[in-house]
């Protein structure tokens, strides 16, 4: 067995919750550069300018990309041979985000309860997936989701019938319903089988795949490149007030299912696509 | 750089009265100088609660714009954090009574209901639309930030915001035209247009 202090991912959860809030991965600025001289309406272009813009000045440290700093959502991959030592998970997760959002003038938006919505001050609780894989290794994604695009995502119990085309309506639905207020262009994953409830951590799952990552099954990669045309086709763009890119990439996430179901879950994710990550 | 692709950007002051609102229209660029106020989804249902109970309102709402947006919290020798548009549609339960005593603006991102529109047209106000997610630049262009009621909000408690500058489109004007709904039918026709033209 591996040992591994939790104050270690504390720290690490921390750091990424506070680099995640002031800056966008550069491969992923590149999509939104890419999207500025692709734009022919002069209100998305505006839109998109602005957006990088608020980037540079992030970066800069002023403030964070975007005042919703999201629900804290931490995925981990923990090796078989690794053994937690000197606390339990949660707690020590839990402590990152306090710090993270506390030392990294984040906004706590968590209340403690759905229904008395009192705020709970930290952002804590997170959100917390962990898959138990092989080897010694800890793996954390760390994704701060905000609500507007949150909100606006979606999942239905389709009939195997639907099929492809029923899927693709389904996001095209999803992103049509959605429009300006989940902040486009928005990155979309989709989760495809499971059950009712696993469908959406596939969708949110997809989300972390790296960009100018390929589907490694080649119809998915097909579906994915079909969904984003027809999502494209919609016409809402950078903003809402009509543009070419209403996404700039999706994501397809599938798994086995039962011979009766097709699941499928839309996890929209707007443009502020922060996701950190780190191995320990 | 504007809506309709001219370079005109209109400099609109606070108070915003009834005469400028009705005037502008949708898909106009504005900038917004004076004072503006923070409210969204809490400080909403205790503003309305309190009109609905008779009780004076900790703001004077004639002429006022309503920013939604909850702010994070200011870094050292910064006058506010991050301070972009939050979604408005979770507020429009709340606009008819507030337009009724005299908010003439609010600010927010994303399509309104056809009640808020109608509205809209009924009172002369204006709904304007800032970039969701330019939290960092929106709030270069806040000068001050006060609270004004309900601290114990964090966030969500009610603010004055004075801003200089602040960028916006007219997403939905006294006429009832409708940015959100207009912007991508117009572009995709264009599209359209240009694609038969090839
Ligand atoms: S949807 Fe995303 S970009 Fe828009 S306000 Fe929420 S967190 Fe920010």
């Amino acid at each position: 067995m591996r040992p591994v202090d939790v104050a270690r991912i504390t720290g690490a959860v921390a750091r990424l919750a506070e680099e995640s809030n002031y800056r966008l991965d550069r491969g992923y600025v590149a999509y939104l550069e890419d999207a500025l001289a692709s734009e022919d309406s002069p209100d998305a272009q505006h839109v998109l300018e602005e957006l990088l813009e608020n980037a540079r000045l992030a970066e800069g440290g002023s403030a964070p990309l975007c005042q919703d700093t999201g629900v804290a959502v931490v995925f981990f991959e923990i090796g078989q041979r690794v053994q937690l030592v000197d606390g339990d998970l949660a707690s020590a997760v839990d402590a990152g985000v306090r710090r993270g959002y506390c030392g990294g003038y984040l906004r706590g938006s968590m209340v403690g309860d759905p229904l008395l919505r009192e705020n709970t001050g930290d952002n804590t609780p997170a959100i917390v997936h962990v898959d138990l894989v092989p080897g010694d290794r800890v793996k954390i994604w760390f994704l701060p989701k905000g609500a507007g695009s949150e909100n606006m995502s979606r999942s239905a119990m389709l009939r195997p019938a639907d099929g492809r085309q029923g899927i693709i309506d389904f996001v095209v639905e999803t992103v049509a319903d959605a429009g300006a207020s989940a902040c486009p262009p928005l990155i979309i994953g989709v989760g495809l089988g499971g059950t009712f409830d696993f469908a959406p951590q596939l969708a949110k799952k997809a989300l972390l795949r790296p960009l100018d990552t390929d589907n490694p099954a080649e119809h998915l990669a097909a579906l994915e490149r079909d969904i984003l045309r027809a999502v494209n086709d919609l016409g809402i763009g950078a903003g809402g007030f009509g543009g070419r890119t209403t996404a700039l990439d999706v994501r397809v996430q599938a798994h086995p299912c039962h011979i009766a179901s097709l699941p499928v879950a839309v996890n929209l994710q707007c443009h502020a696509h922060r996701v950190g990550t780190v191995e320990i | 750089m504007s809506a309709c692709g001219g370079a005109r950007i209109r400099r609109i002051e606070t108070p915003l009265g009834g005469e400028v609102a009705r005037e502008l229209r949708a898909g106009e660029r504005v900038e917004i100088f004076g004072d503006i106020y923070a409210a969204r989804d809490a400080a909403h249902a205790r503003l309305v609660a309190g009109l609905e109970a008779g009780e004076k309102p900790p703001i004077d709402l004639r002429g006022c714009i309503l920013y939604y947006v909850g702010p994070t919290p200011p870094r050292p020798g910064r006058v506010i954090g991050s301070a972009g548009p939050t979604t408005a549609s979770r507020m429009d339960p709340y606009v008819v009574p507030l337009l009724a005593r005299g908010v003439t603006g609010m600010i927010g991102k994303g399509p309104r209901s056809p009640e808020v529109l109608e509205a809209l047209v009924c009172h002369g106000a204006v709904y304007l639309a800032a970039t969701g997610g330019a939290g960092a630049l929106l709030a270069d262009r806040i000068r001050a930030a006060e609270v004004i009621a309900w601290p114990e909000l964090g966030p969500e408690a009610l603010r004055r915001l004075r801003v200089e500058g602040f960028p916006a489109v007219v997403a939905a004007d006294s006429r009832g035209s409708d940015l959100y709904a207009l912007g991508p039918k117009r572009y995709r026709q264009e599209r359209q247009s240009r694609e038969v033209g090839r």
